[in-house]
Protein backbone atom coordinates (compact mmCIF):
# COMPACT_ATOMS: atom_id res chain seq x y z
CA UNK A 1 0.00 0.00 0.00
CA UNK A 2 2.58 2.31 0.90
CA UNK A 3 3.96 1.87 -2.95
CA UNK A 4 0.17 3.56 -3.86
CA UNK A 5 1.01 6.50 -1.40
CA UNK A 6 4.19 7.48 -2.72
CA UNK A 7 2.95 7.37 -6.54
CA UNK A 8 -0.65 8.93 -5.34
CA UNK A 9 1.66 11.70 -4.17
CA UNK A 10 3.93 12.14 -7.05
CA UNK A 11 1.45 12.10 -9.43
CA UNK A 12 -0.52 15.23 -7.22
CA UNK A 13 2.82 17.48 -7.41
CA UNK A 14 2.91 16.26 -10.98
CA UNK A 15 -0.31 17.61 -11.34
CA UNK A 16 0.72 20.93 -9.74
CA UNK A 17 4.31 21.66 -11.69
CA UNK A 18 1.42 20.82 -15.16
CA UNK A 19 -1.22 23.01 -13.78
CA UNK A 20 -0.26 26.54 -14.69
CA UNK A 21 0.56 24.98 -18.33
CA UNK A 22 -3.04 23.38 -18.47
CA UNK A 23 -4.67 26.42 -17.84
CA UNK A 24 -2.80 28.62 -20.20
CA UNK A 25 -3.51 25.64 -23.27
CA UNK A 26 -6.68 25.57 -22.36
CA UNK A 27 -7.83 29.11 -21.36
CA UNK A 28 -6.44 30.34 -24.96
CA UNK A 29 -8.03 27.62 -26.70
CA UNK A 30 -11.52 27.99 -25.27
CA UNK A 31 -11.11 32.05 -25.36
CA UNK A 32 -8.84 33.34 -27.84
CA UNK A 33 -9.38 30.55 -30.77
CA UNK A 34 -13.17 29.37 -29.92
CA UNK A 35 -12.37 26.05 -32.02
CA UNK A 36 -12.59 22.86 -31.56
CA UNK A 37 -9.20 20.62 -30.75
CA UNK A 38 -9.00 18.11 -33.47
CA UNK A 39 -8.76 14.71 -32.09
CA UNK A 40 -9.36 15.98 -28.80
CA UNK A 41 -10.17 12.72 -27.05
CA UNK A 42 -6.79 11.55 -28.35
CA UNK A 43 -4.85 14.87 -27.91
CA UNK A 44 -6.57 14.20 -23.75
CA UNK A 45 -5.00 10.55 -23.51
CA UNK A 46 -2.11 11.66 -24.90
CA UNK A 47 -1.26 14.51 -22.44
CA UNK A 48 -2.57 12.40 -19.28
CA UNK A 49 0.07 9.56 -20.68
CA UNK A 50 2.79 12.58 -20.59
CA UNK A 51 1.77 13.13 -17.10
CA UNK A 52 1.77 9.56 -16.12
CA UNK A 53 5.01 9.38 -17.82
CA UNK A 54 6.54 11.87 -16.06
CA UNK A 55 5.17 11.04 -12.76
CA UNK A 56 6.91 7.11 -13.20
CA UNK A 57 9.84 8.70 -14.41
CA UNK A 58 10.57 11.19 -11.50
CA UNK A 59 9.49 8.33 -9.16
CA UNK A 60 12.12 6.00 -10.42
CA UNK A 61 14.82 8.65 -10.76
CA UNK A 62 14.06 9.66 -7.19
CA UNK A 63 14.25 6.12 -5.88
CA UNK A 64 16.93 4.60 -7.63
CA UNK A 65 19.61 6.77 -10.09
CA UNK A 66 19.69 10.04 -7.53
CA UNK A 67 20.52 8.13 -4.44
CA UNK A 68 23.22 6.04 -6.21
CA UNK A 69 24.77 9.27 -8.22
CA UNK A 70 24.62 11.53 -5.66
CA UNK A 71 26.24 8.53 -3.59
CA UNK A 72 29.07 7.92 -6.00
CA UNK A 73 29.61 11.81 -6.88
CA UNK A 74 30.58 12.32 -2.60
CA UNK A 75 33.23 9.23 -2.92
CA UNK A 76 34.80 10.14 -6.01
CA UNK A 77 35.34 13.79 -4.66
CA UNK A 78 36.18 12.02 -1.11
CA UNK A 79 39.96 12.66 -0.47
CA UNK A 80 40.97 9.56 1.11
CA UNK A 81 39.61 7.94 -2.02
CA UNK A 82 41.48 10.58 -3.97
CA UNK A 83 44.38 9.32 -1.54
CA UNK A 84 44.17 5.68 -2.99
CA UNK A 85 44.30 6.25 -6.84
CA UNK A 86 46.86 9.30 -6.76
CA UNK A 87 49.29 9.55 -9.70
CA UNK A 88 51.60 12.45 -7.95
CA UNK A 89 53.31 13.41 -4.71
CA UNK A 90 52.64 15.95 -2.18
CA UNK A 91 49.65 17.61 -2.35
CA UNK A 92 47.05 16.90 -4.59
CA UNK A 93 47.07 17.66 -7.95
CA UNK A 94 44.80 18.51 -10.35
CA UNK A 95 45.67 14.82 -12.21
CA UNK A 96 44.84 13.42 -9.27
CA UNK A 97 40.87 14.07 -9.95
CA UNK A 98 41.01 12.23 -13.36
CA UNK A 99 38.25 9.29 -11.80
CA UNK A 100 36.21 12.53 -11.36
CA UNK A 101 37.05 13.76 -14.90
CA UNK A 102 36.04 10.26 -16.17
CA UNK A 103 32.72 10.11 -14.59
CA UNK A 104 31.84 13.54 -15.56
CA UNK A 105 32.44 12.80 -18.96
CA UNK A 106 30.41 8.93 -18.73
CA UNK A 107 27.90 10.67 -16.46
CA UNK A 108 26.90 13.32 -18.56
CA UNK A 109 26.76 11.87 -21.96
CA UNK A 110 24.81 8.85 -20.69
CA UNK A 111 21.97 11.19 -18.76
CA UNK A 112 21.72 13.21 -21.49
CA UNK A 113 20.80 9.93 -24.23
CA UNK A 114 18.05 9.26 -21.49
CA UNK A 115 16.90 12.93 -21.61
CA UNK A 116 12.96 13.39 -22.27
CA UNK A 117 13.10 16.61 -24.05
CA UNK A 118 16.36 15.90 -26.30
CA UNK A 119 14.33 12.71 -27.26
CA UNK A 120 11.60 15.21 -28.09
CA UNK A 121 13.39 17.61 -29.90
CA UNK A 122 15.47 15.16 -31.79
CA UNK A 123 12.30 13.18 -32.81
CA UNK A 124 10.95 16.78 -34.35
CA UNK A 125 14.23 17.77 -36.17
CA UNK A 126 14.03 14.14 -37.79
CA UNK A 127 10.59 14.98 -39.34
CA UNK A 128 11.29 18.41 -40.02
CA UNK A 129 14.68 17.61 -41.95
CA UNK A 130 12.86 15.18 -43.88
CA UNK A 131 15.18 12.39 -42.18
CA UNK A 132 18.35 13.95 -43.20
CA UNK A 133 19.39 14.72 -39.43
CA UNK A 134 18.95 11.29 -37.57
CA UNK A 135 17.61 11.15 -34.40
CA UNK A 136 20.56 9.26 -32.87
CA UNK A 137 23.19 11.07 -34.16
CA UNK A 138 21.82 14.46 -32.55
CA UNK A 139 21.34 12.60 -29.80
CA UNK A 140 25.06 10.95 -29.86
CA UNK A 141 26.37 14.72 -30.69
CA UNK A 142 24.28 16.73 -28.09
CA UNK A 143 25.19 13.85 -25.44
CA UNK A 144 29.09 14.14 -26.24
CA UNK A 145 29.16 18.27 -25.81
CA UNK A 146 27.21 17.56 -22.55
CA UNK A 147 30.16 15.11 -21.69
CA UNK A 148 32.92 17.63 -22.78
CA UNK A 149 31.62 20.42 -20.84
CA UNK A 150 30.75 18.85 -17.61
CA UNK A 151 34.34 17.66 -17.77
CA UNK A 152 35.59 20.85 -18.36
CA UNK A 153 33.35 22.14 -15.49
CA UNK A 154 34.48 19.57 -13.04
CA UNK A 155 38.48 21.10 -14.04
CA UNK A 156 37.42 24.29 -13.45
CA UNK A 157 36.18 23.51 -10.14
CA UNK A 158 39.25 21.76 -9.32
CA UNK A 159 41.76 24.33 -10.34
CA UNK A 160 39.45 27.43 -9.46
CA UNK A 161 39.89 29.26 -12.88
CA UNK A 162 36.77 32.20 -12.78
CA UNK A 163 34.21 30.75 -15.08
CA UNK A 164 33.69 33.66 -17.52
CA UNK A 165 36.83 32.86 -19.18
CA UNK A 166 35.56 29.37 -19.93
CA UNK A 167 32.04 30.54 -21.16
CA UNK A 168 33.19 33.40 -23.02
CA UNK A 169 35.80 31.38 -24.81
CA UNK A 170 32.73 28.50 -25.48
CA UNK A 171 30.92 32.03 -27.10
CA UNK A 172 33.88 32.90 -29.41
CA UNK A 173 34.09 29.26 -30.78
CA UNK A 174 30.33 29.47 -31.29
CA UNK A 175 30.06 32.47 -33.09
CA UNK A 176 33.29 31.39 -35.51
CA UNK A 177 31.57 28.31 -36.04
CA UNK A 178 28.23 29.63 -37.19
CA UNK A 179 29.86 31.47 -40.10
CA UNK A 180 30.70 28.03 -41.43
CA UNK A 181 28.27 26.10 -40.11
CA UNK A 182 25.66 24.58 -42.95
CA UNK A 183 22.98 27.32 -42.45
CA UNK A 184 19.87 24.48 -41.29
CA UNK A 185 21.84 22.75 -38.30
CA UNK A 186 22.35 26.58 -36.89
CA UNK A 187 19.23 27.36 -35.15
CA UNK A 188 18.75 23.52 -33.88
CA UNK A 189 22.51 23.82 -32.37
CA UNK A 190 21.77 26.96 -30.73
CA UNK A 191 18.48 25.00 -29.03
CA UNK A 192 19.95 22.12 -28.45
CA UNK A 193 21.97 23.54 -25.68
CA UNK A 194 18.69 24.32 -23.77
CA UNK A 195 17.37 20.96 -23.65
CA UNK A 196 19.99 19.29 -22.32
CA UNK A 197 19.70 19.81 -18.98
CA UNK A 198 16.54 19.56 -17.64
CA UNK A 199 15.24 16.02 -15.42
CA UNK A 200 17.73 13.77 -14.97
CA UNK A 201 21.00 15.41 -16.31
CA UNK A 202 20.60 18.64 -13.41
CA UNK A 203 20.22 16.44 -10.41
CA UNK A 204 23.32 14.57 -10.93
CA UNK A 205 25.04 17.40 -12.01
CA UNK A 206 24.47 19.48 -9.41
CA UNK A 207 25.24 16.32 -7.08
CA UNK A 208 28.64 16.01 -8.84
CA UNK A 209 29.17 20.28 -8.59
CA UNK A 210 28.64 20.21 -5.19
CA UNK A 211 30.90 17.49 -3.98
CA UNK A 212 33.67 18.79 -5.83
CA UNK A 213 33.69 22.18 -4.55
CA UNK A 214 32.84 20.83 -0.99
CA UNK A 215 36.37 18.54 -0.78
CA UNK A 216 38.65 20.44 -3.21
CA UNK A 217 40.89 22.63 -0.93
CA UNK A 218 40.14 26.31 -1.01
CA UNK A 219 36.69 25.97 -3.13
CA UNK A 220 33.67 27.28 -1.75
CA UNK A 221 30.24 25.07 -2.17
CA UNK A 222 28.36 28.37 -2.56
CA UNK A 223 29.77 30.24 -4.80
CA UNK A 224 31.97 27.18 -7.09
CA UNK A 225 29.27 25.12 -7.01
CA UNK A 226 27.84 26.99 -9.31
CA UNK A 227 27.89 26.57 -13.36
CA UNK A 228 28.40 22.70 -14.24
CA UNK A 229 24.98 23.55 -15.58
CA UNK A 230 26.29 26.43 -17.73
CA UNK A 231 29.65 24.16 -19.42
CA UNK A 232 26.24 21.42 -20.21
CA UNK A 233 24.28 24.01 -22.07
CA UNK A 234 27.05 25.91 -23.98
CA UNK A 235 28.93 22.57 -25.19
CA UNK A 236 25.99 20.83 -27.43
CA UNK A 237 26.07 24.23 -29.35
CA UNK A 238 29.62 23.56 -30.44
CA UNK A 239 29.15 19.61 -30.60
CA UNK A 240 26.26 19.77 -32.79
CA UNK A 241 27.62 22.39 -35.49
CA UNK A 242 30.92 20.63 -35.47
CA UNK A 243 28.54 17.16 -36.38
CA UNK A 244 26.75 19.22 -39.07
CA UNK A 245 29.98 20.59 -40.24
CA UNK A 246 32.02 16.82 -40.48
CA UNK A 247 28.58 15.22 -41.98
CA UNK A 248 29.00 18.47 -44.84
CA UNK A 249 32.30 17.82 -45.60
CA UNK A 250 32.05 14.09 -45.49
CA UNK A 251 29.78 14.22 -48.24
CA UNK A 252 31.56 16.72 -50.24
CA UNK A 253 34.49 14.08 -50.12
CA UNK A 254 32.44 11.60 -51.51
CA UNK A 255 31.11 13.92 -53.66
CA UNK A 256 34.72 14.56 -54.98
CA UNK A 257 36.05 11.12 -54.98
CA UNK A 258 33.02 9.85 -57.64
CA UNK B 1 -0.64 -16.48 -33.99
CA UNK B 2 -0.41 -13.18 -32.40
CA UNK B 3 -1.75 -12.70 -28.80
CA UNK B 4 -1.15 -9.60 -28.38
CA UNK B 5 -3.39 -7.08 -30.67
CA UNK B 6 -1.52 -4.02 -32.09
CA UNK B 7 -1.24 -1.64 -29.67
CA UNK B 8 -0.04 -4.08 -27.15
CA UNK B 9 3.27 -4.60 -29.54
CA UNK B 10 3.74 -1.09 -30.31
CA UNK B 11 4.06 -0.41 -26.71
CA UNK B 12 6.16 -2.89 -26.17
CA UNK B 13 8.59 -1.90 -28.91
CA UNK B 14 8.76 1.43 -27.61
CA UNK B 15 9.52 0.20 -24.09
CA UNK B 16 12.69 -1.79 -25.42
CA UNK B 17 13.12 1.72 -26.64
CA UNK B 18 13.68 3.17 -23.49
CA UNK B 19 15.22 0.21 -21.96
CA UNK B 20 18.32 1.04 -24.35
CA UNK B 21 18.16 4.71 -23.63
CA UNK B 22 18.59 3.62 -20.15
CA UNK B 23 21.16 1.49 -20.54
CA UNK B 24 24.13 3.73 -21.02
CA UNK B 25 23.13 5.06 -17.38
CA UNK B 26 23.44 1.81 -15.81
CA UNK B 27 26.25 0.65 -17.28
CA UNK B 28 28.69 3.56 -16.17
CA UNK B 29 27.25 3.76 -12.42
CA UNK B 30 27.46 -0.27 -12.60
CA UNK B 31 31.22 0.10 -13.86
CA UNK B 32 31.72 3.04 -11.10
CA UNK B 33 30.41 1.25 -8.52
CA UNK B 34 32.09 -2.18 -8.75
CA UNK B 35 35.50 -1.27 -10.39
CA UNK B 36 36.64 2.16 -9.11
CA UNK B 37 35.43 2.80 -6.01
CA UNK B 38 35.14 -1.16 -5.37
CA UNK B 39 32.02 -1.47 -3.67
CA UNK B 40 29.01 -3.94 -3.74
CA UNK B 41 25.94 -1.73 -4.37
CA UNK B 42 23.29 -1.44 -1.74
CA UNK B 43 19.24 -2.02 -2.02
CA UNK B 44 19.61 -3.90 -5.39
CA UNK B 45 16.08 -4.56 -5.06
CA UNK B 46 14.84 -0.91 -4.86
CA UNK B 47 17.33 0.09 -7.34
CA UNK B 48 16.40 -2.48 -9.77
CA UNK B 49 12.36 -1.29 -9.24
CA UNK B 50 13.40 2.20 -9.72
CA UNK B 51 14.84 1.65 -12.96
CA UNK B 52 11.71 -0.42 -13.99
CA UNK B 53 9.52 2.90 -12.98
CA UNK B 54 12.25 5.34 -15.11
CA UNK B 55 11.62 2.70 -17.91
CA UNK B 56 7.76 2.99 -17.91
CA UNK B 57 8.10 6.85 -17.44
CA UNK B 58 9.98 7.23 -20.44
CA UNK B 59 8.02 5.09 -22.59
CA UNK B 60 4.41 6.42 -21.44
CA UNK B 61 6.32 9.69 -22.07
CA UNK B 62 7.39 9.71 -25.31
CA UNK B 63 3.93 7.45 -26.22
CA UNK B 64 1.77 10.99 -25.05
CA UNK B 65 3.97 13.49 -26.65
CA UNK B 66 3.35 12.41 -30.25
CA UNK B 67 -0.39 11.60 -29.35
CA UNK B 68 -1.25 14.55 -27.22
CA UNK B 69 1.92 17.24 -26.51
CA UNK B 70 2.93 18.47 -30.22
CA UNK B 71 -0.42 18.26 -32.01
CA UNK B 72 -2.10 20.42 -29.14
CA UNK B 73 1.16 22.73 -29.75
CA UNK B 74 1.03 22.52 -33.82
CA UNK B 75 -2.56 23.25 -33.85
CA UNK B 76 -2.57 25.95 -31.88
CA UNK B 77 0.03 27.65 -33.92
CA UNK B 78 -1.83 27.12 -36.96
CA UNK B 79 -4.86 28.46 -35.62
CA UNK B 80 -3.08 31.45 -34.46
CA UNK B 81 -1.80 31.87 -37.65
CA UNK B 82 -5.20 31.31 -39.54
CA UNK B 83 -6.86 34.29 -36.45
CA UNK B 84 -3.91 36.27 -38.10
CA UNK B 85 -3.79 38.27 -34.27
CA UNK B 86 -0.42 39.13 -33.65
CA UNK B 87 -1.41 40.49 -30.18
CA UNK B 88 -3.33 37.55 -29.13
CA UNK B 89 -0.21 35.32 -30.44
CA UNK B 90 2.33 37.27 -28.41
CA UNK B 91 0.28 37.56 -25.32
CA UNK B 92 0.07 33.51 -25.63
CA UNK B 93 3.76 33.66 -26.64
CA UNK B 94 4.51 35.24 -23.31
CA UNK B 95 2.24 33.53 -21.15
CA UNK B 96 3.43 30.07 -22.11
CA UNK B 97 7.26 31.26 -21.19
CA UNK B 98 6.34 33.00 -18.26
CA UNK B 99 3.39 30.22 -16.92
CA UNK B 100 5.98 27.29 -17.17
CA UNK B 101 8.53 28.81 -15.84
CA UNK B 102 7.57 30.27 -12.64
CA UNK B 103 6.30 26.99 -10.99
CA UNK B 104 9.24 25.22 -12.41
CA UNK B 105 10.99 23.15 -9.45
CA UNK B 106 14.53 23.18 -10.45
CA UNK B 107 14.29 27.17 -10.52
CA UNK B 108 12.66 27.69 -7.43
CA UNK B 109 15.90 25.23 -6.08
CA UNK B 110 18.35 27.63 -7.68
CA UNK B 111 16.82 30.76 -6.59
CA UNK B 112 17.14 29.12 -2.97
CA UNK B 113 20.44 28.50 -3.49
CA UNK B 114 21.66 31.76 -4.63
CA UNK B 115 19.65 33.60 -1.70
CA UNK B 116 21.94 31.77 0.49
CA UNK B 117 25.00 33.11 -1.45
CA UNK B 118 23.85 36.64 -1.79
CA UNK B 119 23.13 36.53 2.35
CA UNK B 120 26.31 35.22 2.99
CA UNK B 121 28.63 37.36 0.70
CA UNK B 122 26.98 40.30 2.96
CA UNK B 123 24.92 41.36 0.22
CA UNK B 124 21.87 41.36 1.39
CA UNK B 125 20.67 40.85 5.36
CA UNK B 126 21.23 37.36 6.81
CA UNK B 127 17.39 37.43 6.85
CA UNK B 128 14.94 34.77 6.82
CA UNK B 129 12.85 37.38 5.29
CA UNK B 130 15.45 39.35 3.37
CA UNK B 131 16.81 36.00 2.04
CA UNK B 132 12.71 34.78 0.65
CA UNK B 133 12.26 38.02 -1.13
CA UNK B 134 15.67 37.80 -2.75
CA UNK B 135 14.92 34.45 -4.36
CA UNK B 136 11.05 35.41 -4.73
CA UNK B 137 12.53 38.49 -6.99
CA UNK B 138 15.20 36.25 -8.66
CA UNK B 139 11.95 33.64 -9.73
CA UNK B 140 10.15 36.76 -11.56
CA UNK B 141 12.89 37.91 -13.37
CA UNK B 142 13.86 34.67 -14.76
CA UNK B 143 10.03 33.57 -15.52
CA UNK B 144 10.05 37.15 -16.87
CA UNK B 145 12.93 36.86 -19.15
CA UNK B 146 11.31 33.34 -20.27
CA UNK B 147 8.18 34.80 -21.67
CA UNK B 148 10.01 37.80 -23.42
CA UNK B 149 12.50 35.24 -24.55
CA UNK B 150 9.60 33.26 -26.25
CA UNK B 151 8.01 36.67 -27.45
CA UNK B 152 11.35 37.62 -29.15
CA UNK B 153 11.20 34.14 -30.75
CA UNK B 154 7.66 33.82 -32.01
CA UNK B 155 8.24 37.90 -33.37
CA UNK B 156 11.60 36.49 -34.82
CA UNK B 157 9.65 33.98 -37.20
CA UNK B 158 7.38 36.46 -38.14
CA UNK B 159 9.59 39.48 -38.87
CA UNK B 160 12.14 36.71 -40.78
CA UNK B 161 15.03 38.01 -38.27
CA UNK B 162 18.32 36.55 -38.54
CA UNK B 163 18.74 34.21 -35.59
CA UNK B 164 22.44 34.44 -35.28
CA UNK B 165 22.93 38.06 -35.62
CA UNK B 166 20.15 38.44 -32.42
CA UNK B 167 21.82 35.59 -30.52
CA UNK B 168 25.26 37.20 -31.07
CA UNK B 169 23.87 40.44 -29.45
CA UNK B 170 22.88 38.16 -26.79
CA UNK B 171 26.29 36.92 -25.95
CA UNK B 172 27.88 40.51 -26.71
CA UNK B 173 25.51 41.89 -23.39
CA UNK B 174 26.26 38.84 -21.57
CA UNK B 175 30.24 39.46 -21.62
CA UNK B 176 29.50 43.19 -20.61
CA UNK B 177 27.49 42.35 -18.05
CA UNK B 178 29.89 40.08 -16.34
CA UNK B 179 32.41 42.71 -16.02
CA UNK B 180 29.73 44.68 -14.37
CA UNK B 181 27.91 42.17 -12.12
CA UNK B 182 29.06 40.98 -8.56
CA UNK B 183 31.03 37.69 -8.97
CA UNK B 184 28.82 35.88 -6.66
CA UNK B 185 25.50 36.33 -9.12
CA UNK B 186 27.73 35.46 -12.16
CA UNK B 187 27.56 31.34 -11.58
CA UNK B 188 24.66 30.99 -10.83
CA UNK B 189 23.25 33.44 -13.89
CA UNK B 190 25.13 31.30 -16.28
CA UNK B 191 23.68 28.25 -14.59
CA UNK B 192 19.91 29.74 -14.93
CA UNK B 193 20.06 29.61 -18.59
CA UNK B 194 19.91 25.86 -18.31
CA UNK B 195 17.50 25.23 -15.56
CA UNK B 196 14.60 26.92 -17.14
CA UNK B 197 13.57 24.88 -19.91
CA UNK B 198 11.73 21.57 -18.55
CA UNK B 199 10.38 18.17 -20.32
CA UNK B 200 6.69 19.77 -21.05
CA UNK B 201 7.96 23.45 -22.12
CA UNK B 202 10.44 22.05 -24.69
CA UNK B 203 8.09 19.75 -26.84
CA UNK B 204 5.41 22.01 -26.42
CA UNK B 205 7.67 25.20 -27.59
CA UNK B 206 9.30 23.49 -30.23
CA UNK B 207 5.48 22.56 -31.53
CA UNK B 208 4.58 26.05 -31.48
CA UNK B 209 7.63 27.34 -33.16
CA UNK B 210 7.73 24.58 -35.92
CA UNK B 211 3.53 24.63 -36.27
CA UNK B 212 4.09 28.88 -37.02
CA UNK B 213 6.92 28.50 -39.31
CA UNK B 214 5.12 25.87 -41.20
CA UNK B 215 2.05 28.10 -41.45
CA UNK B 216 3.43 31.26 -42.63
CA UNK B 217 4.56 31.26 -46.39
CA UNK B 218 7.84 31.65 -47.50
CA UNK B 219 9.63 30.81 -44.25
CA UNK B 220 11.37 27.27 -43.47
CA UNK B 221 10.81 25.05 -40.64
CA UNK B 222 14.04 23.89 -40.32
CA UNK B 223 15.60 27.27 -40.65
CA UNK B 224 12.74 29.56 -38.63
CA UNK B 225 10.80 26.83 -36.90
CA UNK B 226 13.63 26.15 -33.96
CA UNK B 227 15.50 28.74 -31.64
CA UNK B 228 12.76 29.27 -29.39
CA UNK B 229 14.41 27.45 -26.92
CA UNK B 230 17.70 28.84 -27.60
CA UNK B 231 16.15 32.43 -26.68
CA UNK B 232 14.81 30.90 -23.32
CA UNK B 233 18.13 29.83 -22.35
CA UNK B 234 19.94 33.03 -23.39
CA UNK B 235 18.12 35.89 -21.75
CA UNK B 236 17.72 34.31 -18.06
CA UNK B 237 21.98 34.81 -17.95
CA UNK B 238 20.99 38.22 -19.36
CA UNK B 239 18.33 39.23 -16.82
CA UNK B 240 19.88 37.70 -13.74
CA UNK B 241 23.16 39.45 -13.86
CA UNK B 242 20.90 42.93 -14.21
CA UNK B 243 19.23 41.26 -11.25
CA UNK B 244 22.60 41.03 -9.60
CA UNK B 245 23.64 44.56 -9.95
CA UNK B 246 20.39 46.10 -9.64
CA UNK B 247 19.26 44.76 -6.19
Amino acid sequence: MDFFNILGDKLISTLFDVFPIAVIIFGFQFLVIRKRVPHIKKVLIGMFYVLLGITFFLLGLEQALFPVGRMMAEQLTNPEFLETVRITTGALHWQDYYWVYIFAFAIGASTTIAEPSLIAVAIKANEVSGGSISIWGLRIAVALGVAVGISLGAYRIVIGAPIHYFIISGYVIVVIQTFYAPKTIVPLAYDSGGVTTSTVTVPLVAALGLGLAETVPGRSALIDGFGLIAFASLFPIISVMSYAQLSAWWARRGNESE
Amino acid sequence: MSYFNQPVLAFLKSMMGSVRDLAPIILVIGFFQLFVLQQPLENVGSLLSGVFFVIIGLTFFIYGLEMGLFPIGESMAHAFARKGSVFWLLTFAFSLGFGTTVAEPALIAVADEAAKVAARSGHINNHMDAMNSYSTGLRYTVALSVGFAIVIGVLRILKNWPIHFMIMVGYVMVIIMTAFAPDEIIGIAYDSGGVTTSTITVPLVTALGIGLASSISGRNPMLDGFGLIAFASLTPIIFVLGYGMIV
